[in-house]
């Protein structure tokens, strides 16, 4: 799967697309397919401050807990409630339709510290390596 | 050997079907040191695999698993008697074919590890162990069995263990031998020809709750390819796909089946896990039984039980259980979303006070007190199939 070019991308596997200060968020392709079958999504209520870095939510799979970290600041104004009923969607459209969060952000520049998405691919490419060896 | 084992722990131990499972672009794990598939991506994932397995047929490759044959020394009935003294069911109640689940305790009735005995002769056992504690088994059985008459061989190495498991299993592995499958019963085995490999244990046992059977092939390469590959080939009309420890995991928590480290521990007894059918008090002494014997007469102060989860959430391994008021009760050992059920379920250890089948209690979730109900055991039981009545065979 592409990773869309006007995303920013975490080395803990989330992307985010800002437009002004308004930021949509979600897990990679990549994380889907770490995590397998997602059965359970845990997000943050509208109004919740989030901070860089820290864990705002978790996506389960069946065998696995994994947290989701914030990669910027800012206060969330819109969750993906269609993720509570259908939480597979994470699993066929990571970068679409199963976005986790919307939220106005703190600083919209600091993105820029995130990787753009030939960055991401090569730093997945590289972890692929060293767990194959 | 021994220590030979101990200075290669810091690296991966891998199965002759190794190579296989990485072309096949399984998704690889470390379980107990050993870098086994969790689950194949290609095959649609855990969940499908699950659900193959259930519905008609899938394969896994469980050669991580370890076997300790027991055989006669320099008189025969010294293996009989010493797999009665080390194991806690009753090896003299079976048949030459037959199979029994059974465990190892350590003298305080906790466990060494559960184990499948297979009675190969009058005098002569096959032990199938867990891959985590295969080291610390051998060592103990070797220890243990000293003052008796027999031979313990570690035959680990030697066999590939596949097992293909589902409703449909007994029809692809049909295409595969010579042996008459229809006449081995649950728990029951025979050696056959199977993909052209001569004297092959053919067992009617599994560890995902359906009927299936295990099969042991020489461990070279070449002789573990070939016998998935014509299983993946016979069960081509059923869908058969492979199938990682992921699935093997979720099917074994849906029939209540104990995995080492989580239900069963050198800290459990018997009782507590709820095995009581499976270990023979009155067959004489063997280890663990003084302790059990005390324990009994103590009481129980916790038990296992089945959990299904009210509020949204999944329990998962180590997670507390507490009770209305907030007190901790107890502690989640397994737990997984159920892909039969739809549900999310998992297994504890609360006091019997809390055991009762309705009770509700519940599992602290990331700081956030989650209900759940305590319901019957196993979660999902096989319908087994009509047929003509059978004579009840041992447990």
């Amino acid at each position: 799967m592409a990773y869309p070019k006007s995303y920013r991308y975490t080395k803990e596997h989330e992307w985010i697309e800002v437009k002004g200060d308004l930021a949509t968020i979600g897990i990679t392709d990549h994380a889907q397919h770490e995590l397998g079958d997602v059965v359970f999504v845990e997000l943050p209520k509208p109004g919740a401050k989030i901070e860089a870095g820290k864990s705002f939510g978790t996506v389960e799979s069946v065998k696995a807990v994994s947290e989701i970290y914030a990669p910027a600041s800012g206060q969330v104004i819109e969750t993906n409630g269609e993720l509570q009923n259908k939480p597979e969607t994470i699993n066929n459209d990571p970068h679409g339709a199963a976005w986790l969060i919307k939220v106005r952000l703190t600083n919209a520049a600091a993105i820029r510290d995130l990787m753009d998405a030939p960055a991401y691919e090569a730093y997945i490419a590289e972890k692929g390596m060293e767990t194959s060896a | 050997m021994e220590s030979s084992a101990i200075s290669f722990m810091s690296e991966l131990r891998k199965t002759p079907l190794n190579a296989l499972h990485r072309r096949l672009r399984a998704k690889m794990v470390n379980f107990g040191g050993w870098d086994m598939p969790v689950e194949y991506p290609s095959s649609g994932g855990l969940i499908a695999e699950h659900k193959a397995v259930r519905g008609s047929v899938g394969v896994f490759d469980v050669s991580h698993m370890g076997d300790i044959r027991i055989g006669s020394g320099k008189k025969p009935g010294g293996a009989l008697a010493a797999v009665q003294y080390i194991t806690m069911n009753d090896a003299s109640r079976l048949a030459i074919g037959q199979a029994q689940y059974s465990a190892m305790l350590y003298p305080h009735g906790t466990f060494v590890d559960d184990v499948i005995v297979h009675r190969l002769g009058e005098d002569d056992f096959l032990l199938v162990i867990n891959a985590g504690t295969r080291e610390k088994d051998i060592h103990w059985v070797r220890e243990n069995t000293k003052g008796f008459d027999c031979v313990a061989e570690d035959l680990s190495d030697a066999h590939t263990q596949l097992a293909i498991q589902g409703p449909r299993a007994a029809e692809v592995l049909q295409k595969l031998t010579d042996a008459d499958l229809s006449a081995i019963k649950n728990y029951w085995f025979t050696h056959g020809t199977v993909c052209g490999l001569r004297n092959t244990l053919i067992a009617r046992t599994g560890y995902t709750g359906e009927d299936g059977f295990e099969i042991y092939v020489p461990s070279d390469a070449a002789a573990s390819e070939k016998a998935w590959t014509q299983a993946m080939e016979a069960g081509r009309e059923f869908g058969i796909i492979p199938c990682g420890l992921g699935a093997r995991n979720t099917l074994r928590l849906e029939s209540k089946m104990a995995l080492y480290g989580h239900e069963i521990s050198e800290k459990i007894n018997v009782w507590e896990a709820g095995l009581d059918r499976y270990c023979k008090m009155e067959k004489g002494d063997f280890l663990g039984r003084a302790a059990l014997e005390q324990a009994k007469a103590a009481g129980l102060t916790r038990t296992l039980v089945g959990l299904e989860m009210i509020d949204r959430g999944i329990a998962r391994d180590g997670y507390r259980c507490c009770n209305e008021a907030g007190e901790s009760i107890g502690v989640v050992t397994s737990g997984s979303p159920s892909p039969t059920l739809g549900k999310n379920i998992a297994l504890a250890y609360v006091p019997p006070a809390y055991a009762a089948v309705g009770m509700i209690l519940y599992v602290e979730i990331r700081g956030q007190k989650c209900r759940a109900q305590v319901v019957l055991t196993p979660f999902y039981k096989r319908q087994k199939k009509a047929a003509a009545p059978q004579v009840a065979g041992g447990s």
